[in-house]
């Protein structure tokens, strides 16, 4: 469906992307990952014929999208960061006008808006101002225009981008249910977003791709070199003791002292592979409480920051899930 | 062509919906009407072709700024509300983009102008000018509305704020309306250069006359081709920044 070879972009003399290579088959839903400034958007542009890359080669559908851009363009359908809606229009008479514009003739039009606007639940509000409308309904309208000509692929550039969590549950079963007319490339800094509507994860930073591949195969990494928080606590109070005890164990590298932590004492161990279940027998033994043990992020996560942030990205770039998570992503830096 | 025709309906209609179509209508027909009455009635008695003149001389002026206004939303507006990509992202050329725009503007302020049609009809039923000659002035103040709407619709694919679009525009016009005084004080032949290249004052004055002059027609086409070309060479080379 779309084969990209050493695609760049360069504003200037500032590289945006690449170069990068990838290909995506027929029917599949890619997610594009990265952090703000990754190259997320100039990526998904140049596939849309928004933009053209300052060298490289992108063909969609076997068709060479530099040298015949309208021919790729009436495949694809594009949602960009910010939906291009014109707020003095009714829903109706834009998706009439973002239909004709991609090629269809008014019977067309007539005839796929009622499926369009049922499909993105529009029905009630398609003869309400574009203006009028909550940011939720705008979103949708945004994702309209973008399937109204049934493209093969849909390009969607942060779909849930300011939407509250009950429209973010609608918008991902709304893009589930499009997966199954369309090739998807959705890109998103958000992990749930991707790895919940999509079959394969590319990840970028610093404008090229640095891992690629399913949940599964990027997760198994982490597997491998696991990062875990346990809080304990010994009869003595002694967290030096539980320090020495953690360090003694097979595989862990370094041992973190986090202070007062679930009433115990936290620590933040690095290990190699997974070590939850050696830690937790040799506390017992040791006579030490185990309080809490925890694989220090969700998988992907650790996949995000260990190859984002190993990248050259910022990590203050990276929005923090929660206040414990941030000093793993600081060791994980550390490490990296 | 059926793309120039789908974006001409949606700029059209544009204009008729925002404010700025209203406004533009209003002030223009304000100032035509106040300008017709405070300075060409008002000099005494006067031959009716002098008032004609008069008429034209100053409703050119409001035209020309109107038509700057009008443009300078065209592309900028788009590009700064980020509904451009809408267009760039779908099966339409470059041109088929500027030229829907354009003829839309052009559509909206024809319209605005010929409103003002009832104030030389005064004169041609009071005084003692031909049909011919109020035609041959619209015919001219078309053609510098439809030059000046071409400068500024190249300022509006220019940049994504409609005042620095708004001073390029105004800049491009005020420019080549004082080239005519530029070419006063320079010698042969560049004095004759630069005089041809003036907007104005040489190339209008027929128009006021009544008389139809084939090579300002051409002149006043060949530059809202130039600016109207300049604008899709912009905006393809966008796509390449």
């Amino acid at each position: 469906m779309i084969r990209t070879e050493q695609v760049s972009k360069f504003f200037g003399a500032q590289r945006a992307l690449g170069p990068v290579s990838f290909d995506i088959a027929d029917g599949e839903a890619v997610g594009f990952l990265g952090l703000n400034g990754a190259g997320k958007t100039t990526a998904l542009r140049i596939l849309a014929c928004d933009l053209r890359p300052s060298s490289g080669s992108v063909s969609v559908d076997g068709i060479d999208a530099i040298t015949q851009p309208h021919e790729v363009r009436k495949r694809i359908g594009f949602l960009p960061e910010a939906p291009p809606l014109h707020g003095d229009m009714t829903v109706r008479d834009y998706l009439s006008f973002a239909g004709r514009v991609r090629g269809m003739s008014a019977a067309e039009v007539k005839k796929r808006l009622p499926e369009v606007c049922a499909q993105t639940h529009l029905d009630e509000v398609d003869n309400a101002l574009i203006r009028h409308l909550s940011h939720g309904f705008r979103q949708r309208v945004g994702v309209a225009q973008a399937i109204i000509h049934a493209p093969k692929l849909l390009i969607l550039d942060e779909p849930t981008r300011g939407l509250d969590p009950f429209q973010i549950v609608e918008m991902r079963n709304m893009i589930r249910s499009l997966k199954e007319h369309h090739t998807i490339l959705i890109s998103s800094h958000i992990l749930p977003e991707i790895s919940e509507t999509c079959d394969r994860l590319l990840i970028l930073g610093a404008g090229s791709i640095i891992a690629a591949g399913t949940e599964a195969e990027l997760t198994a990494d982490v597997a491998r070199t696991g990062r875990v928080i346990v809080s304990a606590r010994s009869s003595d109070g002694d967290h030096g003791a539980i320090h020495k005890v953690l360090s003694a164990i097979d595989g862990v590298d370094h041992v973190t002292y986090l202070g007062r932590h679930d009433g115990g004492d936290g620590f933040e161990i690095a290990a190699t592979g997974d070590v939850r279940a050696a830690v937790c027998r040799t506390l017992v033994e040791n006579e030490i409480d185990v309080l809490r043990l925890d694989r220090a992020v969700r998988e992907l996560e650790s996949v995000f920051m260990s190859v984002a942030v190993g990248a050259g990205a910022a990590p203050a770039a990276i929005a923090p899930p929660e206040p414990a998570l941030e000093k793993v992503a600081g060791g994980s830096d550390a490490k990296n | 062509m059926q793309k120039i025709s789908i974006i001409f309906r949606r700029e059209l209609a544009a204009y008729l919906r925002s404010p700025i179509g209203y406004v533009v209508a209003a002030v223009l027909l304000l100032f035509d009407g106040v300008l017709f009455q405070a300075r060409a009635l008002s000099a005494g008695e006067q031959l009716s072709a002098d008032i004609l003149h008069a008429f034209f001389y100053y409703t050119s002026g409001v035209t020309m700024i109107a038509a700057v206004v009008l443009s300078i939303r065209l592309v900028a507006e788009e590009r700064q509300q980020g509904t451009l990509v809408l267009l760039t992202t779908s099966p339409v050329r470059d041109v088929e983009i500027v030229l829907g725009k354009f003829l839309a503007a052009f559509l909206f302020l024809a319209g605005v102008t010929l409103a003002s049609v009832y104030m030389p009809l005064l004169i041609l039923v009071h005084g003692k000018i031909s049909f011919s000659q109020v035609a041959v002035g619209y015919t001219g103040l078309l053609l510098l509305g439809s030059t000046c709407l071409a400068m500024g619709m190249f300022a509006s694919t220019l940049t994504r704020y409609q005042l620095i679009a708004a001073a390029v525009g105004l800049c491009l016009v005020g420019g080549m309306l004082v080239l005519y005084y530029l070419a006063q004080v320079v010698d042969p032949p560049l004095k004759g250069v630069i005089e041809n290249m003036d907007l104005f004052a040489r190339r209008f004055d027929g128009f006021m006359t009544g008389i139809l002059n084939l090579a300002d027609v051409v002149f006043y086409l060949a530059l809202t081709y130039f600016f109207l070309l300049l604008s899709v060479k912009t905006l393809e080379a966008k796509r390449w920044q």
